[in-house]
Parts: C-alpha cells; sequence; structure tokens
C-alpha cells in the first residue's frame, strides 16, 4: 500500500511517496511519475521519507523514466531514503545512476546542478 | 524448526509475506539493513511466483518455509504452477544499462535475489516446484 501525494513548489514538483512499493502498489508511482512527465514538469523531486520498503517493481519504475528523462530535459532526485531502501538501490548500483539526496535542501541544490 | 506460511497467489498478499519473515527473521538479530534485504529476496520470488508460474489464479496457493540449519538460513517458496521451466538459479537477469535504454520496468527482481543470497536452487517434483534460497549467517 503506498500513497503519494503532489506539491508543486515554484517550477519543482515534489511527489510525496509513503508506504510500500511493492509489485502490488508500484502502479501508483509508475501514475504518479507519468502524469508528471505528461503535465511538462521539468523538476521532480521524490520525498522518500515515508516509504519504508521497495522492491524490485518499484527500482523498475525508476529506471523506466530515466531516458524519458535525459530526453525531455527533466531533473528527478530522490531524497530522505532510509538506509533500509537506500541499500535496495544500493545492491544494482542504482544509487549511481539516480539522483539521490539526504535531504530535501541537498535535494534542491542537486535540482539546480 | 520451520515456520511455515501461505498466501493465496495474488501481489496484494505479498505484504503479509514481509510481514511474517520480518516476525521469524527478529529472532536472529540480522540487523535492519540485512534484515530487509532477505525480506526483498523472499519477496521477489514470491511476486515472480505468482505473476508468472501461478498467473494471478486466486485459487492457487504459495506456500512458505523459513529454517535454520548450521547457521544457514533456508527458505522454501513452493508453488503448483505452471512455469516449473524457469530456473532462476540459473537466470542471469539483463545488463542494467540495457534495462534503462529500453525503458522496461521489470527484470532486475531475480538480480537483486542473485546478489542478497548465497545459494539458489529450483527443484520441480510431483507436480510442485520448490525454490531454495540460502543465506550463511
Amino acid at each position: 500500500m503506498v500513497n503519494i501525494d503532489t506539491k508543486i513548489e515554484a517550477d519543482i514538483l515534489t511527489l510525496k511517496v509513503v508506504g510500500e512499493v511493492d509489485a502490488s502498489s508500484s502502479i501508483n508511482l509508475d501514475n504518479a511519475i507519468n502524469n508528471a512527465i505528461k503535465e511538462g514538469h521539468k523538476k521532480i523531486l521524490i520525498d522518500g521519507e515515508g516509504m519504508n520498503y521497495i522492491s524490485s517493481a518499484g527500482l523498475g519504475v525508476f529506471m523506466s523514466y530515466l531516458q524519458d528523462f535525459e530526453k525531455h530535459n527533466i531533473k528527478m532526485v530522490l531524497y530522505g531514503l532510509n538506509e533500509k531502501v537506500l541499500n535496495v538501490f544500493k545492491i544494482l548500483g542504482l544509487d549511481q545512476l539516480i539522483s539521490i539526496a539526504e535531504s530535501e535542501s541537498e535535494a534542491k541544490v542537486l535540482m539546480n546542478d | 524448526m520451520k515456520h511455515r506460511f501461505k498466501i493465496p497467489c495474488g501481489t496484494q498478499h505479498l505484504k503479509d509475506v514481509r510481514r511474517f519473515l520480518n516476525k521469524v527473521l527478529s529472532n536472529y538479530n540480522l540487523g535492519d539493513i540485512d534484515q530487509n534485504a532477505l525480506v526483498l529476496a523472499v519477496d521477489e520470488v514470491c511476486a515472480n511466483v505468482i505473476i508468472h508460474s501461478c498467473y494471478l489464479n486466486p485459487d492457487m496457493v504459495v506456500e512458505l518455509t523459513v529454517g535454520l540449519e548450521d547457521r544457514m538460513l533456508i527458505f522454501e517458496i513452493i508453488d503448483q504452477g505452471g512455469a516449473s521451466g524457469f530456473d532462476i538459479s540459473s537466470y542471469r537477469g539483463p545488463d542494467i544499462d540495457k534495462l534503462i535504454k529500453t525503458g522496461k520496468k521489470g527484470g532486475v527482481g531475480i538480480m537483486l535475489v542473485r546478489k542478497i543470497m548465497d545459494k539458489i536452487e529450483m527443484v520441480s517434483q510431483n507436480g510442485k516446484n520448490i525454490c531454495r534460497l540460502y543465506k550463511n549467517l
């Protein structure tokens, strides 16, 4: 079960992900990112402070948009991941391919790099 | 002693699998990160079985056992689905860079299992598929 709240502040869209992103619930994350792209957002922050689990289905969602982000000049940064969730990204080296920050302020700095 | 758990074949039941595993594994003082990784690996195999072997048929059941032998945690994921030919113990998975280029959403679950576990075995006998995952403590 996952809840995703959206917030728009200046030119940044934040998706606040709360709950567990697994094979059952990853569709919600997929839809939220897909909508953000369709709406033309160029700066997307993923607030992962409330995300307490992610499986390959969730990783797959993030991975599947990396090409689109590059093509459409979209920046996405994840932040606030707890150590368990961050470790899942690290197991496959995805922390090197996806921008991940510790805090919201650090994420905003990365966003504007 | 083996701990046992059963779920109907539906991804909505994966959270119950994780709850069961977290409860069992909390006895072994693995630490949050390692415990979560083991739960993840079993969750990935269960999701794979539910979707690709049992085709989300709610009349089918996935059975799970967890046991400890000689400092080795052994997880068994047992189903009676049709995809006995798919052997995750030898499946290497695609290249991550290629996956990203194709924009596909699946494909890294079994890679995670192989990275997390020390040994994977697949056995098909008497109409059952048994996937055994081994982790040295």
